[in-house]
């Protein structure tokens, strides 16, 4: 009798069905992430709890150098795989929304890199890479443009833009797949409507392709950005952080001085240092996904 | 402004052919409708006009240019879609001005043009506002506001009044016959609702399956169907048909329905014993006259006039009168066709008999 009096308001009511979902945010986001966070300050080891340091961590990072180039690579490895996933992405997005035989089949082929589990795409591209076996090297000397084998994840750069090059293969697709969802929200009658108003194929693009898709893109990108700032497992796989720190991201650095280095309380350190950048990713999406102004009011019909 | 010509238009899509060899001559200035049920080709035609849709075969002419193979820009037409296709990113005025802007033109003059088709539409004070925050008809307004600052040689209007609410569309309805009065441009309009096609077109096109029924006047069609399909799909409500058989009756003809009873026929040459099927339009018979006996099924008293739908030998028809009468269902009433306003036609081609 108390209990379904207690229930029939509807505000109570609804903060029992939060409380599931709301338990599991806490339990498995929050806590960890606290946890992360307070491990940062201190200087727990593995096997030995620590004590609390202060920002004495931080401290010590600020002039590794490590740390440093770690941030270089990190921000290289985001900027120059986003802009290219956006750029191949758009480009196949376009492709994909024309009329081609065995459309479906092609738009479910493409999801391919992305439903791979990533350890195995990137073992692959560690064979395509193989300093010995790489079957890359092989085609080109076969086909006598180059005579050496290539040491794809040997040299500092070259290393760079292997990671970078199988990160855009696999990001690629998620990036094509949603800008071509949003390509299929712009009505067609706009583009006769445009192509009577006398624009070229470029104009179309350029005056409504673009401006309709930009919600759409701000989303997307925001994602690609986020995932691509965090990536760990390729890098692991293919580098480990090599050669000479070359291809150490931010996330590869923390476990490498958190797990195998047993340095909890360094690698929280480093884990809770990308924190301020997530947010800035974030908060610039905030703003960028705010609906536009052409967007606000009324309704479509 | 420019005339339009069409000769054996065909389109196919694919194997199927939706457009069967369609000619229509359209003279400079007019307003000319196609109308027809969906499906009948009509807007696939104006697509083509247009240069949206490829021509499978035949000529499509405007002015003197065959534009078989000329791109929609350089047809010098304006369009406005259904749906109105303005673009959501762009102010009203940037809407209007897209066109020009594309071909250069002079800032001043743009602001000009957009500013006077503005005044004609009454859209001056929402110039700033996005198509999102415009109610239906203000929309439309743009959409052709965006064809007229072009001042093109032809407007292409397909079905632009369907989304709009009935109160709206007469008066939108309205608007651009008057705004076709003012600018004279040459108006290909598509619709499927044959009363705007009356109450608009200088010319009809009515269009079934893919083939042109009858071309003329809003008057021509009303008065002269060439066929049974033309008869009933011009007027509202649409014109009764009443299957019978050709007799002698009196000094003249007559038709006899199943039940025995016969009406009244126009003169013919078609002989008697002949298959046929009259029609009278609901305007057109005159109730209490005594002729041929109906039981009312359905009274419904609109306030101008009273229309009534009855039965005579199984055959529903329907009845208009300026008269108030007050019937019930089941009464028996007399109707008669008005003279010289009955058509006869063929039930198996559907021609009309003369």
């Amino acid at each position: 009798m108390v209990l379904s009096r207690f229930l029939d308001n509807r505000n109570r009511l609804g903060m029992l069905f939060m409380l599931p979902a709301a338990a599991i945010l806490l339990i498995f986001l929050t806590y960890p992430l606290g946890l992360g966070v307070w491990l940062g300050f201190t200087d727990t080891k593995v096997g030995r709890s620590g004590e609390w340091i202060g920002i004495e961590n931080y401290e010590w990072l600020w002039t590794d150098s490590v740390f440093a180039l770690s941030i270089f690579n990190t921000f290289l490895y985001t900027v120059v795989a986003s802009v290219i996933k956006f750029g191949l992405g758009l480009w196949l997005a376009l492709l994909l929304n024309k009329h081609i035989p065995f459309k479906s089949f092609v738009r479910a082929i493409v999801l391919l890199p992305f439903i791979v589990p990533t350890v195995l795409s990137a073992i692959a591209f560690w064979w395509l890479y193989d300093a010995q076996f790489s079957i890359i090297s092989w085609v080109l000397v076969e086909l006598g443009l180059i005579d050496q084998y290539i040491n794809f994840l040997g040299e500092p750069n070259l290393a760079r833009a292997s990671t970078i090059a199988a990160n855009t293969w696999r990001g690629v697709p998620f990036v094509a797949i949603c800008l071509l969802a949003g390509l299929q929200t712009i009505p067609p009658s706009l583009y006769e409507a445009a192509s009577i108003d006398g624009a070229s194929p470029f104009q179309q693009f350029r005056h409504v392709t673009l401006p309709m898709l930009s919600p759409i893109i701000a989303v997307v990108m925001t994602f690609s950005v986020l995932f691509t700032f965090t990536d760990f497992q390729l890098i692991w796989v293919l580098t480990r952080g090599g050669p000479i720190n070359a291809t150490h991201l931010m996330a590869t650095l923390s476990f490498q001085r958190a797990i195998p280095g047993g340095a909890l309380g360094e690698g929280a350190a480093i884990a809770t240092a990308m924190i301020p950048f997530l947010l800035a990713a974030i908060l610039f999406s905030y703003f960028g996904l705010q609906r536009r102004r052409w967007q606000q009011g009324g309704s479509d019909k | 402004m420019a005339s339009v010509e069409l000769r054996q238009v065909r389109k196919s899509f694919g194997t199927t052919e939706v457009v069967h060899g369609v000619d229509v001559s359209i003279i400079d200035r007019e307003f000319v409708v196609l109308v027809g049920p969906s499906g009948c080709g009509k807007s696939t035609l104006l697509r083509m006009i247009a240069g949206l849709e490829e021509i499978t075969s035949g000529e499509i002419r405007i002015g003197d240019r065959l534009v078989n193979n000329v791109p929609p820009k350089q047809r010098d037409i304006a369009m406005v879609f259904q749906n109105y296709a303005l673009y959501p990113h762009m102010t009203v005025s940037d809407n209007m001005a897209f066109s020009m802007k594309l071909a250069g033109t002079d800032k001043r003059e743009i602001a000009e043009r957009v500013d006077k088709a503005a005044k004609i539409l009454g859209l001056t004070e929402y110039l700033d506002r996005y198509p999102r925050q415009l109610s239906g008809g203000q929309r439309q307004r743009v959409a052709m506001g965006r064809a007229i600052v072009r001042n093109p040689q032809v407007f292409l209007f397909d079905e632009p009044l369907s989304n709009l609410d009935a109160q709206l569309r007469v008066q939108m309805r309205i608007e651009i016959k008057e705004l076709h009065q003012r600018l004279q441009t040459t108006s290909i309009y598509v619709t499927h609702d044959q009363i705007e096609a009356m109450s608009m077109a200088d010319k009809i096109v009515v269009m079934n399956g893919g083939n042109v029924e009858q071309i003329g006047s809003p008057l021509e069609l009303y008065d002269n169907p060439d066929n049974l399909f033309v008869a009933g799909f011009i007027g509202s409500p649409a014109m009764n048909f009443l299957p019978g058989t050709l007799v002698a009756s009196g000094n003249g003809r007559g038709v006899r329905l199943a039940d025995g009873c016969v009406l009244p026929a126009p003169s013919t040459s078609a002989p008697d014993g002949r298959e046929v099927v009259l029609g009278v339009r609901p305007e057109h018979f005159e109730i209490g006259q005594s002729c041929v006996e109906a039981e009312v099924v359905v009274v419904e008293p609109t306030g101008a006039d009273t229309q009534v739908f009855c039965r005579i030998a199984g055959t529903n028809v329907s009845a208009i009168s300026r008269e108030r009468h007050v019937f019930r269902p089941r009464d028996r009433i007399h109707l008669k066709p008005m003279d010289g306003k009955t058509y006869l036609f063929d039930p198996a081609s559907g021609r009309r008999l003369q």
